[in-house]
């Protein structure tokens, strides 16, 4: 169970070397500059990493949710950024796949699946983040089309991406009234605000989506009407466990920088490494992301399986390991004295990548909500 | 047509590699074995000219321990449409002209129009490879092209010698090896690495080829083998008003200017 099949080794050590090629090289510029490599993301589009668990029919990679992890932690040990924009790109591509109609998927997937066009998911809104249920962008039915008007807040890839995954309002029925629509970039009505100014995450912009009387036909729209909040939510449940993949990614760069640093970094007379208060924290760090990653290997087992505890299992691991990432990321920093400070360690980045990351995709506390409520029953 | 490229196992350049000090062979347990980025170049010439040109089969081959079986379904994964593994204990510690012997065994019995090889293995190094095998086979050699034109009749590229460019061409069959200027190897898609495994892949033994080793695989015997010297600390010139003149002393005598 957690040994890699040679499938698995072998594409583990192909994102390793495009990785190590095409991103880590870059990584720390792309950050500074606020920079979208779009060019890379074809290559990796070229890969099949636009479509990494998505059947084979219309371009996609049809890999497993367990092989999707793995793929996602490698991209991340290079740049978390860029592998979670993949992450969401591809939670977009299996929602299209899994909820279109044939002339949907045909349409849509082959472009999305090679990353020629990117996608974005737009569920949250100013006025609405957990409590996603809640949204107000509405839908209104005229003849043949949908008419779009509303705000959307923080969306990942917007201005860039060629298609907006928006869940509307179409009644006042609370998550079952509630539509996922499919918006192409150059429909009329559409436009986006600022690239925000974030802590973390700058090699992805993070934009306003503004939809003012946006018309699109009703063939755009995913599944029936009021099925979008579950669509939503489901597409989640797989980009959890990558978020949590992407942590791990980072956490474990930071993990192997602090090791060959306390070896190499004299003081008191040998390395540091001969501190036994800094050897039990390089151990902790270990420990806390093995036991994450075991856990996510078995939420994305469980997910591959469709079984039952699978939304808990995803939640549950998008929390430990995002949590992990991070909290090894923060205690990496300090292991490395001021020099972790400096951006040209590398180490400040990976935490302010990771920090989002217990905040996105559901919050912590809402994964808490969410494994809490299947253990009561509530 | 058919392209037959030769690919080689290596111990990765990254770490450190070792000669075993009392086998005088590569230890190699001690680093992670890889595909020679050479061979991959050459591999990535073969495929663009398939992907240009129905009808052209590539078939990568090595000869090398049984766990170069993972260097052939790299080339597979990267597009090869099938290989050939020459694996046997008789080839243990195999040396160049072994080697070669085999290699033009090989090739020749599985039958092609076109032998694409790397100039020199990151590992050995010995650079005299593809024109062994040139030679075995009385065959033409383009050796050390940078870049390289297939036409259903010939083979052209460019090599660079020391006064400049040469432009060379030679009638098919032929044998061409190729420089790290040449072109940039693809990474293969998952696609590639889950077909992989249902692509042909031959295991032939020397019997198979007919070839009778003589005495073992080497046809020359190490003596021996000593560790590269631990480096020493260099020269330290301390800046008293002199350090420019202590300098130039300095590159006079070690004659580096
Ligand atoms: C960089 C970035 C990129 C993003 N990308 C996207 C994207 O591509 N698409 C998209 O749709 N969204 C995206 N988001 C939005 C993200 O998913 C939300 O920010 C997140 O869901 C939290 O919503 P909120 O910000 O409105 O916070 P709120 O929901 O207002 O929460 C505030 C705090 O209260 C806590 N809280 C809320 N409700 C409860 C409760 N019931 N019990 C306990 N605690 C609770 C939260 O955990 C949080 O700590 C992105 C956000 C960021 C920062």
């Amino acid at each position: 169970m957690f040994e890699l099949s040679e499938d698995q080794q072998a594409m583990v050590a192909m994102v390793r070397d495009f990785a190590n090629e095409a991103l880590a090289p870059n990584a720390a510029k792309w950050d500074e500059t606020k920079h979208f490599p779009v060019d890379v993301l074809a290559e990796a589009g070229t890969l099949g990493m636009g479509g990494i668990y998505i059947q084979e029919q219309f371009g996609g990679s049809g890999l497993t949710r367990s092989d999707a992890v793995l793929i996602f932690e490698e991209l991340a040990k290079a740049d978390p950024t860029i592998a979670a924009y993949i992450s969401i790109h591809n939670m977009v591509v299996w929602m299209i796949d899994s909820f279109g109609n044939t002339e949907q998927r045909a349409q849509w997937v082959p472009q999305l699946a090679s990353m020629e066009a990117l996608g974005s998911y737009c569920l949250t809104e100013p006025g609405a983040g957990s409590d996603a249920a809640a949204l107000a962008t509405k839908a209104v039915r005229d003849g043949d089309e949908y008419v779009l008007n509303g705000v959307k807040q923080f969306i990942s890839g917007a201005g860039s991406a060629s298609y907006y995954l928006v869940m509307c309002r179409t009644a006042d029925t609370g998550s079952r009234g509630i539509t996922a629509i499919v918006v192409p970039a150059e429909t009329p009505g559409l436009s986006f605000g600022a690239n925000e100014k974030k802590m973390g995450w700058n090699a992805q912009p993070t934009r306003q989506v503004i939809l003012e009387n946006v018309r699109v036909p009703v063939a755009n729209r995913l599944g029936e009407e009021g099925g979008g909040f579950g669509i939503a939510m489901k597409g989640l449940n797989g980009g959890r466990i990558n978020m949590g993949a992407c942590s791990l990614g980072g956490g474990q760069t930071a993990l192997d920088k602090s090791v060959a640093y306390l070896k190499d970094r004299q003081a008191f007379g040998g390395p540091l490494i001969n501190q036994q208060a800094l050897l039990f924290q390089i151990a902790d760090m270990e420990t806390e992301l093995v036991s994450a990653r075991t856990l996510l290997w078995r939420a994305a087992e469980a997910l591959d399986r469709g079984a039952p505890d699978a939304v808990k299992l995803c939640a549950m691991a998008k929390q430990v390991a995002t949590d992990a990432g991070f909290s090894v990321a923060n205690r990496a920093m300090q292991l490395h004295g001021g020099y972790g400070y400096l951006s040209e360690y590398g180490l400040e980045k990976i935490a302010r990548d990771l920090r989002v990351h217990q905040i996105l995709e559901g919050s912590n506390e809402i994964m808490r909500l969410v494994v809490g409520r299947s253990v009561a029953g509530a | 047509m058919k392209i037959i490229v030769l690919v080689k196992q290596v111990p990765d350049t990254e770490e450190e590699r070792r000669l075993d000090p009392v086998t005088g062979l590569l230890d190699r347990g001690a680093n992670e074995c890889v595909a020679d980025e050479i061979n991959e170049r050459a591999l990535e010439v073969a495929l663009r000219h398939r992907d240009a040109n129905k009808g052209t089969e590539v078939v990568a081959l090595t000869v090398g321990p049984a766990s170069a079986t993972a260097v052939l379904r790299k080339a597979l994964s990267m597009g090869a449409d099938s290989a050939v593994h020459v694996v046997d204990d008789l080839l243990e510690g195999a040396d160049i002209a072994a080697t070669a012997r085999v290699l033009a065994a090989a090739v020749q019995q599985a039958g092609f129009d076109l032998v694409v090889t790397g100039n020199e293995s990151t590992d050995g190094r010995g650079g005299v490879v593809p024109a062994m095998v040139a030679e075995h086979l009385g065959l033409p050699l383009l050796s050390s092209l940078n870049t390289m034109e297939i036409t259903p009749e010939r083979v052209a590229g460019e090599a660079t010698v020391e006064a400049g460019n040469l432009t060379v061409s030679a009638l098919l069959p032929a044998i061409v090896s190729v420089t790290e200027r040449s072109a940039e190897a693809r990474f293969p898609n998952f696609k590639g690495i889950l077909t992989a495994k249902r692509k042909p892949l031959a295991t032939l033994s020397l019997e198979d080829l007919g070839v009778i080793p003589h005495g073992g695989g080497a046809n020359s015997t190490v003596l021996t083998v000593s560790e590269r010297p631990a480096r020493t600390a260099g020269k330290k010139i301390v800046d008293d008003g002199t350090a420019a003149k202590d300098l130039a002393d300095f590159l006079v005598a070690s004659r580096l200017i």
